[in-house]
């Protein structure tokens, strides 16, 4: 083994600012990564930098220790400018184990820094990762990379032997060791962390004090190892002023079905079936009974989908969520919702597929399924965020929409935005637009089927009130009167009134708001949680001179109204998703433009560095 | 006053014929549906419930036609998903009286998993499930209530699946109101579904019906007039278990942990089983039985009180908002870890 690194005092630093850096966490399932990652996360938005966050951890609970399959990471991007992804190459990697190094250090810059825990890499791990030697004794590693061997668990140990703690809980503190030590050469903030340690660990004074001094010695030992020779600083972010918290994903899309049921006046029904990445909205739903959310979780996937229709017949907000699996299996209940002309909100967190695929990584290949994905004909609204903190907004749509066209509305996030986090403006939410339920009570010309003329919409009755009682069902039904009907030509009147009730949404769609040229050589058009990488290549694209703009499709069915005038201001469409080619799919079966697809489908976030390749290449010119 | 029963108000006096709709009703001529449909819209003026609160919740079927047969608010769903649709909606709107209309194929092949949990939780509505061992809206094939070697147009040489009994499903499943009933006893129904409506938690009923089409008399063991004589056994709560005819009575004993018959003059009186319809163990042994070596019970086998699902969510909203008062989304965005840029 070599060299350990030893702390010495009075070592005179430099501090060298950046712009922004990408930092990974990486260690055994049960090494703390995740948190690790978020504390750094926490740290880092108190010093202003705008950030993105990409946890990525196994699907199996306890995954065997050591192995290259049970590896955890956690990594985020933080910078001075508008950080759009948690970046693609690593400026510095801590690996916690030979298995972290083994599965990440291909991720890692040529001169990037790199972290490890020496320790670790006993022959025991260096077996389980499949290492034959020992790679921390190739010198080529140091060679490449600013290599930093340290004694992590040692020094762990070290800094709190007096303390009453059992071995195993001592070197379970160990990864506050190397969040205090990245914390100084990074220049954050402890603050956070050490109230968060006073909070979480109030009942455990040792285990406080544990954290605390292990977090402290990793910081000081940065501060005078004399290895560290230099450490960085990141300034503050132009952000626009106002008050701001971390979201995920999926905690956006909870509270913003709590927006939607404070303002709409309604209970909300949420039916579930747990399933990864969807799990925690119906964990975060639970806490919130004071907003009047009744959480069913259902006994299969069929039910959660058709608890949430019943909710909405009786005159609640019917949601439901789940993952691609998941929501196949509610196809059918939403094919009732859309006949029944019900309004009913389903969330899909899509992960990698087919069938079972990989949970714990992120997709986007259901939108054909969104679209398409019921037996016969049956349209429904389909929205999709672009960043963690959009979900919010999303949600909420999907609830005023759902309500307002009485229709389905089909939301497309994913396992990156879900447990992803960005700082998010809080917003005011007066300013969110009315969610205005008017329910039928006037008997005079009443039927259950008559429409708006406006939205097409049919009344919503609440089961209770006097004198319209009413059958609704799954068979065609004559349009109006609501009666049975196998009429041949009402059935095709009715097939063109759902699916143009569903075109009239259209209505309800901001302009398309474009990031670049109002016209030019290239449009990029993206949709969902590949925003920010699409964000970050163009910008790329536009300072290098090029006439390159982006699209952001929050509307995927129906599309935005001004969406095919755009598509023809530019010579040539670039359509990048993680799947094989849906979008553009449909954008040259709706438009007749010659767009062309830039396809990933590695379970992780599109690389922007891949993107601007792609700009390049279909520009005809190299970077 | 528990959550489930706020909102309700009190009843105008209803005919039968206000709980019949204007539809046509497009069962086969001689169907067992019909009378059932007729003793349902007779027992509803005697719930005493506002007719806009009643609710009927069907998913696919022969059985499942019901709603729309029915002046009142109805939904017809997806095939074997009534159950889950109807506690959706008790979550939802908890002073409503909701019946679930199903069949032995509906209730127990494609929605057996609803079925299922909706006992166990234990939602505050009525099961009807018709069971004529037998699927008659596909035409004809064999169900999970029909008798193992069924011949039918999908087993032309007889089924190889052992029946399931709706009662003892139901009991397993941890029901809290079973009651077995016949379509050609229209008293008997309506006491049943007067016994069942009024029952807090899931009411279950079973209903043995006719499908003349494709299965008729499957059920005649209890429809000959000389047959259920025999074999009848009308369960009434404190009453001995006594059947058969006047000169010939017969009596369930429990010989150990067995149900046995014997004659009711042979044994003394005080080994005489009692029905208790709070004996839940009792009703599985009686859930069991059937002709020709044993009665066919017929009745409530049991109702016992447990705790309603939506009665316990609803306690928990109450709970959370008289603690800490209504959720105010502002004051959430605003908590735990936030930070101000200038």
């Amino acid at each position: 083994m070599g060299q350990i690194a030893t702390p010495a005092t009075g070592a005179e630093k430099t501090r060298t600012a950046l712009d922004r850096a990408v930092i990974r966490f990486a260690g055994d399932s049960g090494d703390g990564m995740q948190l690790t990652g978020e504390q750094f996360t926490t740290e880092s938005a108190w010093a202003g930098n705008d950030l993105a966050t990409l946890p990525n951890f196994p699907a199996e609970i306890r995954a065997p220790a050591g192995t290259l399959f049970g590896v955890s990471s956690f990594q985020l991007q933080f910078g001075s400018q508008r950080v759009y992804t948690p970046g693609d190459r690593l400026d510095c990697l801590v690996a916690m184990n030979p298995a972290a190094l083994k599965v990440h250090l291909r991720d890692l810059k040529t001169g990037g820094l790199l972290i490890v825990n020496t320790p670790a890499f006993d022959k025991r791990n260096l077996d389980k990762a499949g290492y034959a030697t020992n790679p921390l004794d190739d010198p080529t590693l140091a060679e490449r990379y600013r290599l930093h061997k340290v004694d992590m668990t040692g020094l762990t140990h070290e800094a709190i032997k007096d303390l009453p703690l059992n071995t195993k809980e001592k070197d379970r503190t160990k990864n506050f060791f190397a969040l205090g030590l990245v914390s100084w050469i990074y220049t954050r903030p402890l603050e956070p962390t050490l109230d968060w340690i006073t909070k979480r660990f109030a009942k455990n004074k040792d285990i406080a004090e544990a954290n605390t001094r292990v977090l402290k010695a990793g910081h000081a030992f940065g501060e005078t190892a004399e290895i560290f020779g230099e450490h960085y600083a990141v300034e503050p972010a132009e952000m626009t002023p106002g008050l701001y918290r971390a979201m995920t994903g999926n905690r956006a899309l909870a509270w913003g079905l709590l927006a939607a049921a404070q303002r709409s006046k309604l209970p909300v029904v949420y039916g579930a079936y747990p399933i990864t990445p969807a799990s925690d909205i119906l964990h975060e739903l639970a806490l919130h009974k004071r907003f009047r959310v009744r959480t069913i979780q259902a006994e299969d996937e069929i039910a959660a989908v058709t608890a949430a229709i019943g909710a909405s017949f009786g005159g609640a907000i019917g949601v439901t969520a789940s993952s691609g699996p998941g929501i196949a299996l509610k196809s059918e209940g939403i094919g009732l919702a859309v006949t029944a002309e019900l309004p009913l909100v389903v969330l899909n967190i899509q992960r990698a597929g087919p069938s079972t695929g990989m949970p714990t990584k992120t997709e986007q290949a259901d939108l054909m399924q969104a679209l398409y994905g019921r037996n016969s004909e049956a349209p429904v609204v389909v929205l999709a965020p672009a960043t963690p903190g959009d979900c919010f907004y999303i949600a909420y749509e999907a609830v005023r929409l759902a309500a307002k066209y009485m229709v389905p509305v089909l939301v497309l996030s994913d396992g990156f935005l879900a447990n992803g986090s960005e700082p998010w403006l809080i917003p005011d939410v007066t300013t969110l637009p009315p969610i205005e339920i008017q329910f039928r009570t006037e008997r005079e010309g009443f039927f259950p089927y008559l429409r708006d003329s406006a939205t097409l919409a049919r009344p919503w009755v609440r089961p209770g009130t006097p004198g319209l009682e009413h059958r609704i069902g799954g068979i065609e039904k004559q349009d109006v009167t609501g009666n049975i009907s196998y009429d041949p030509d009402n059935h095709d009147h009715m097939v063109r009134t759902r699916a143009e009730k569903v075109r009239r949404v259209a209505q309800e769609i901001p302009p398309t708001s474009i990031n670049g040229p109002a016209t030019g050589d290239l449009l990029v058009v993206g949709w969902g949680g590949t925003y920010g990488s699409i964000t970050a290549a163009v910008e790329q694209a536009q300072t290098a001179g090029k006439s390159v703009a982006s699209i952001h499709l929050r509307h995927l069915n129906p599309l935005p109204p001004d969406l095919g005038h755009i598509l023809r201001e530019y010579r040539k469409v670039l359509v990048p998703e993680i799947n094989s080619g849906q979008l553009v799919r449909v954008l040259r079966a709706e438009y007749l433009v010659d767009a062309v697809g830039f396809n990933r489908v590695r379970g992780l976030p599109l690389p922007s560095e891949e993107i601007y390749e792609a700009i390049n290449q279909l520009l005809g010119s190299t970077p | 006053m528990s959550p489930s029963e706020a909102g309700a108000k009190e009843a105008p006096k209803y005919t039968k014929k206000d709980f019949e709709s204007d539809q046509d009703v497009r069962w086969c001529p001689g169907c067992g549906d019909y009378a059932i449909l007729s003793a349902v819209q007779k027992t509803m003026p005697d719930l005493g419930i506002p007719k806009e609160n009643i609710v009927f919740i069907s998913g696919i079927g022969c059985s499942s036609r019901f709603p729309y047969y029915m002046n009142t608010y109805g939904f017809h769903t997806i095939h074997g998903r009534a159950p889950a649709i109807a506690t959706g909606l008790r979550v939802a709107r908890p002073e409503l009286k909701i019946f679930v209309v199903t069949g032995d194929g509906d209730g127990l092949s494609i929605g057996g998993n609803h079925m299922l949990h909706v006992l166990r939780r234990n939602v505050n509505l009525t099961i009807l499930l018709f069971n004529n061992r037998i699927y008659g809206l596909t035409k004809g094939q064999y169900s999970p209530t029909s008798e193992l070697g069924k011949v039918t147009k999908s087993t032309p040489v007889g089924s190889a699946d052992r029946p399931v009994n709706p009662l003892s499903f139901a009991l397993g499943c941890g029901a809290t109101f079973v009651a077995r009933t016949v379509d050609r006893n229209i008293p008997h129904m309506d006491e049943m579904l007067k016994r069942a409506a009024a029952h807090k938690g899931t009411g279950f009923v079973e209903i043995l019906q006719n499908c003349n089409v494709y299965n008729d008399l499957a059920w005649n063991v209890i429809y000959d007039r000389e047959s259920k004589v025999q074999h009848e056994l009308r369960l009434e709560h404190g009453k001995p278990l006594l059947f058969g005819p006047p000169d010939d009575r017969r009596a369930l004993i429990m010989q150990g942990v067995t149900p046995k018959v014997v004659r009711a003059k042979d044994v003394p009186e005080s080994t005489l089983w009692i029905h208790d319809e709070t004996n839940v163990n009792a009703a599985k042994l009686l859930a069991d039985l059937f002709a020709p070596d044993f009665p066919i019970p017929v009745g409530v086998l049991t109702a016992v009180e447990a705790p309603v699902y939506e009665d316990l969510i609803l306690q928990q909203e109450q709970k959370a908002i008289s603690e800490r008062g209504p959720g105010d989304i502002a004051k959430l965005l605003t908590s735990g870890d936030t930070w101000k840029i200038s």
